[in-house]
């Protein structure tokens, strides 16, 4: 649990061969972990469209978390290359729609790897809580943002 | 829309740390919900009956049931909708037992996650369609990948289940390691006795076509329907001539050629048949070894051969084989011991792997089955075995158990004293595991019957002391340092994934784990299932296995095979993607993306339209995330079906951050 005991709200967008198996390997395991974070299942990591996390963020999500294959390892070939390239982009891109980049991570869990599922959900968790809830954005904080974004290029 | 919402208790593995009657007190407020009820287990006869009822009773349009993951009984519940007149595809499930009551312990916080989750299931649901699946034919061929003993079973058994079966073997023969094995145990039986005669009932069998020293290069396709390429490794033999006569081994100059199947204990002929019981019975030629493709003299083979079988200019084919199904049994590896350098690994010409000892133990092996030190040649009196080379050893990313060394270790440490009566023999051992039938008493046999030592603990180093080595370890149970004498050691190597087992897997699409070893579709009830529909295991490619163990995984996926292969017609998945012709613009974003090229261009009144290959789609979703329209939408995963989950989280159960 959080050190304020006041869970965030954290959204995991999870593939289902990879990822979604990795957190069930890890349920079945009993590592316990935060429970702020929920999950939606999807059949890729390449079917997470950019704009998902954008909506989630802007819409009072205070952190997203996307989770796929390994690279090499894509049930679909190809599709966490997909995802890879589109999440890179996004997350440069964060800034300029005024919200902190730091609220959102990927990574690669297997569905073999429960434990290492674990740690990822526990320090991202961890470090939501450390931003703390995300501020509600106006008009105002995205002029700000956007202003320092600029500055920044 | 009418909602029903089942909050399944699984006993107290989710009732234990979750409200479920509060979780179903909340789904009820839901919009949409027309029923909610809490139950002891929803998969049960009487939860699923009691779904059925309650679906006629409150005439639902669908249902959520809140429980296990959806990767284990999705299935089951979709079948449960169905009997009750619903659409498969009219049913969610929210996962509160592997996310939520197993991995935390707070009962409020718990709670309220599950009534999230189950919102979002509601959420979802309520832009659900009634799917339905699409019939198409299968072709009734299947592909072994690996001629091991567990290749050989799956092989075989299909083929006597009537299916034509192509089997593909890496080497120039099929028989695997089993075939390099002397005795087995625990029942001390001649291992080319007994995997000889399967090996001739492939090569005979009128079912079964056989591409040894031959790799799959690629797989296309999806169940039913697989397009495999195979590359046909040059031999530079045609071995439609080739009689297996032999005389080019005699003959050949190059005597020095590296013997693969002998483990490098000992050397063969550039041409060679790599043993007496090869399937095929076929010359083959090392192109590394032989004069004539590295010096272009020679050509002794070609002159002698007397069915003018010797082609030198020989290349890689290619084969295509359309099968329906593969069964992999591509094998492990094992490990290699010059990784413990204390060891004198490679260093030390009498320290050997338990493989290498294995030849030595053999009749058909280079000495002959006389045990021979490999550097002088001499009877060794005291033989050393240490267990745990490649096993349960953190410190060389092998941490887990092999599970057949302690086994053959035994039968090594017996076969010594029947070949050598006057040996004595030290087994360094960390814990002895012999779980199988009869196991335990084999291992007590080769201490009590055999007299071989075993001491606990670890072998620390290795060193040469005249012409014998000292190998130096600890006995935890007597809590002291041991120093013992050995003219020969044999290092039990554990067993890791076979080389270059992560490409293939690549290639077919199924999933590895950290060692390499392929991952089963479930570990206890889909053992040899992977998560690649028509793709299954069988063998140690899945984890270190013995030959019982490996012949009943063989056995259990050719059952998959003939049961898959019982229908004349699968169903397609009708989650694949459908364009909407009304938005595409025809800009074939969604043609480049997709990894299966199952998006076509086609005309619809003069304009370009893409159109998806139904059978070919396998639902990815990588298209729907492309197109810049939203025109083509992955089905059950619709833009607005992850957008409603997306909306609950984040709008309707904001907290009070206070």
């Amino acid at each position: 649990m959080s050190a304020d005991a006041t869970e965030l709200r954290i959204v995991g967008f999870l593939c289902n061969w990879c990822s979604y198996g990795g957190a069930d390997t890890a349920g079945v395991g009993r590592f316990q972990q935060p429970t702020d974070l929920r999950i939606i299942r999807v059949p890729c990591s390449g079917r997470i469209d950019p704009l998902f996390v954008v909506k989630s963020l802007i819409e009072g999500a205070d952190g997203v978390l996307v989770s796929g294959c390994h690279p090499r390892d894509c049930h679909y070939s190809e599709g966490n290359y997909y995802a890879r390239r589109r999440l890179e982009v996004l997350k440069r891109f964060l800034p300029i729609l005024g919200i902190d980049p730091r609220r959102f991570e990927y990574t690669w869990v297997s569905a073999s790897e429960g434990q290492k599922w674990k740690t990822v959900v526990s320090k991202f968790t961890e470090h939501i809580h450390e931003l703390g809830p995300a501020p509600r954005l106006d008009s105002e904080a995205c002029a700000q943002a956007a202003a320092i974004a600029l500055q920044g290029l | 829309m009418k909602i029903g919402v089942f909050v399944c208790h699984c006993g107290s593995n989710i009732a234990g740390t979750v409200d479920v009657a509060r979780v179903a007190e909340e789904a009820r407020k839901l919009p949409d919900v027309a029923f909610a009820s809490d139950t002891m287990y929803a998969c049960s006869e009487p939860g699923q009956e009691g779904i059925i009822e309650a679906i006629r009773e409150h005439n639902l349009d669908g249902v959520v049931v809140a429980s296990c993951t959806p990767r284990m009984h999705e299935p089951t519940f979709r079948r449960t909708v169905e009997r009750a007149g619903l659409n498969r595809y009219m049913f969610e499930m929210a996962n509160i037992r592997e996310h939520v009551s197993w991995i935390g312990k707070d009962i409020e916080a718990n709670t309220g996650k599950a009534i999230d989750l189950v919102a979002m299931a509601v959420a979802k649901l309520t832009h659900d369609k009634r799917l339905t699946a699409k019939k198409f034919s299968i072709n009734k061929r299947v592909m072994v990948i690996g001629g091991g003993v567990a290749g050989i079973q799956a092989a075989l058994d299909c083929a006597d289940g009537g299916l034509e079966v192509v089997l593909v073997e890496k080497t120039p023969s099929i028989g695997g390691k089993m075939s390099k094995l002397d005795k087995t145990f625990p029942t001390i039986d001649c291992s080319s006795c007994i995997l000889g005669p399967k090996m001739v009932d492939v090569a005979q069998h009128p079912n079964i076509t056989l591409y040894a020293n031959a790799e799959v290069a690629g797989v296309q396709g999806y169940v039913g329907n697989f397009e495999v390429s195979v590359n046909r490794k040059a031999t530079y033999v045609d071995w439609e001539a080739c009689t297996g006569c032999g005389q080019c081994m005699e003959k050949c100059p190059s005597k020095k050629s590296r013997d693969v199947f002998n483990e490098d204990i000992g050397t063969t002929t550039a041409i060679n048949i790599p043993f007496p019981q090869a399937i095929p019975k076929k010359a083959s030629i090392n192109p590394e070894f032989c004069m004539k493709l590295t010096k272009g003299k020679c050509g002794v083979c070609e002159k002698i051969c007397p069915t003018k079988a010797i082609r030198f200019d020989q290349t890689d084919a290619e084969a295509v084989e359309n099968v329906g199904a593969i069964v992999v049994a591509t094998g492990f590896d094992l490990f290699d011991h010059t990784r413990y350098g204390e060891y004198g690994g490679g260093r030390y010409t009498d320290v050997i792997t338990s493989i290498q000892y294995e030849r030595l133990l053999s009749a058909s092996g280079p000495t002959g089955g006389h045990i021979k030190r490999p550097s002088d040649g001499k009877e060794p009196e005291n033989v050393v075995f240490i267990q745990c080379v490649g096993s349960r050893d953190k410190s060389i990313g092998r941490p887990y158990c092999s599970g057949f060394c302690c086994m053959y270790t035994a039968k090594q440490a017996i076969l010594t004293k029947d070949h050598l009566p006057e040996s004595q023999s030290y087994v360094f051992y960390m814990d002895i595991r012999a779980p199988g039938k009869l196991y335990d008493e084999f291992t007590r046999r080769a201490m009590e019957e055999y007299g071989a030592r075993y001491i606990r603990g670890r072998v620390s180093m290795i060193y040469p002391k005249g012409d014998r080595y000292v190998v130096r370890g600890a006995d935890t149970l007597m809590g002291a340092a041991v120093e013992v004498e050995a003219d020969l050691v044999v290092l039990a190597v554990g067993a890791e994934s076979a080389k270059g087992a992560p490409q293939l897997a690549e290639k077919l699409r199924i999933s590895y784990d950290t060692y390499g070893f392929y991952m089963e579709s479930h570990p206890k009830l889909r053992p040899v299932e992977t998560n690649t529909a028509g793709v299954y295991l069988a063998g140690a490619c899945q984890g270190p296995k013995d030959i019982p163990s490996s012949v009943g995984q063989g056995s259990a996926a050719a059952a998959k095979v003939l049961a898959l292969f019982s229908k004349d017609q699968l169903e397609s998945d009708p989650q694949i993607s459908e364009v909407d012709i009304k938005r595409c613009v025809g800009c074939g974003k969604c043609i480049e993306t997709c990894p299966f090229t199952a998006i076509e261009l086609t005309e619809f009144r003069g304009q370009p339209k893409a159109k998806v290959i139904e059978t070919v789609c396998q639902g990815c979703g990588n298209c729907t995330t492309t197109c810049p329209q939203g025109a083509i939408q992955l089905q059950h995963f619709t833009d607005n079906q992850i957008l409603a989950e997306v909306n609950v989280l984040c709008q309707q159960t904001l907290p009070n951050y206070g």
